[in-house]
């Protein structure tokens, strides 16, 4: 089967306008550019590469089937990242729902505020080294060890980029429940990273732990 | 001057928010203030920024080798 598909053009309304009509080709250029945020969006839920996969699959088919409900009250991402937490979801509750973290996660308790431990002096860390493997691993082993609540809202607002309104929208939550878990998932992102950086990231570097207690 | 000091806890509570933009211009201004005499909030929020830019770089959530063929193939697939 040839992957040279039609180069389909035009913007975001004209292609859904497209599918809709019948040209269901135009699908995969509609939502490629969403590829990765979708993938990352599964990630964040389900934690392993194999059911993220099948769930973007998933989710991919369902906006297909979908996508003439589409109302453009938000936008076509939004509702497309939407359609696949929730999609990550059903398949945590379908399969796992026994070995994970609860599924609504609430237990974990949000109350009180959460402090920094580890006040070592960060250097700027060069993103070129992202381009070894095992700094990649590093930074998703420590984005997995974090509780769902603050992984997923981690994931949509600082790997995806979205907006606070669309993160509210997508999780369901309201502003300041997204504020406070994006609070607290970097500090918790920071504490797990520290001791790696300080050892590790950078070589030949010494850091200096700073601690004011 | 008349801006007003701040603890470090209140620094912390408020230090996402801040990288964000989401913090008051008088609360930025006291935030401000405070990490130029503060080397541990300043430490928090270096870290905070280090790590924010590191998955926020687009290459942390990389996809499986063959992702989008495999995705194009099961839209081709369907009925």
């Amino acid at each position: 089967m040839s992957m040279t598909q039609p180069q389909w053009r035009g913007n975001e309304a004209e292609l859904i306008q497209s599918v809709c009509g019948g040209a269901r080709e135009a699908f995969y250029e509609l939502i490629r550019p969403y590829e990765r945020m979708i993938y990352a969006t599964a990630m964040s839920v389900v934690k392993n590469s194999a059911d993220a996969e099948e769930v973007a699959q998933e989710a991919v088919l369902k906006a297909l089937s979908n996508l003439a409900g589409f109302r453009a009250e938000s936008k076509f991402s939004t509702w497309l990242i939407q359609i696949t937490y929730n999609e990550a979801k059903m398949k945590l509750r379908k399969a796992h729902a026994h070995l994970y973290e609860s599924i609504d996660d609430q237990q974990q308790s949000e109350e009180g505020d959460f402090w920094p431990r580890d006040f070592a002096d960060w250097q700027p860390i060069p993103s070129e080294l992202l381009e070894q493997n095992e700094i990649r691993q590093a930074l998703q082993d420590a984005i997995n060890s974090l509780g769902r609540i603050y992984r997923e809202v981690l994931v949509l607002r600082d790997v995806e980029q979205l907006s606070i309104k669309e993160t509210t929208i997508i999780l369901g939550v309201s502003e300041a429940t997204v504020k406070t878990r994006l609070h607290r998932a970097r500090l918790l992102l920071r504490d797990s990273l520290a001791p790696g950086f300080d050892g590790c990231w950078i070589k030949g570097l010494t850091y200096r732990k700073v601690r004011p207690w | 001057m008349g801006t007003i000091e701040i603890s470090c806890v209140e620094v912390w509570r408020e230090i996402s928010n801040y990288l964000d933009g989401e913090v008051s211009p008088e609360a930025r201004e006291r935030m401000e203030a405070h990490f130029k005499v503060c080397a541990h909030c300043t430490a928090v929020l270096d870290g905070m920024r280090n790590v924010v830019g590191l998955v926020g770089d687009g290459r942390v959530f990389q996809m499986p080798d063959g992702f989008s063929k495999r995705l194009q193939e099961r839209i081709q697939k369907l009925p």
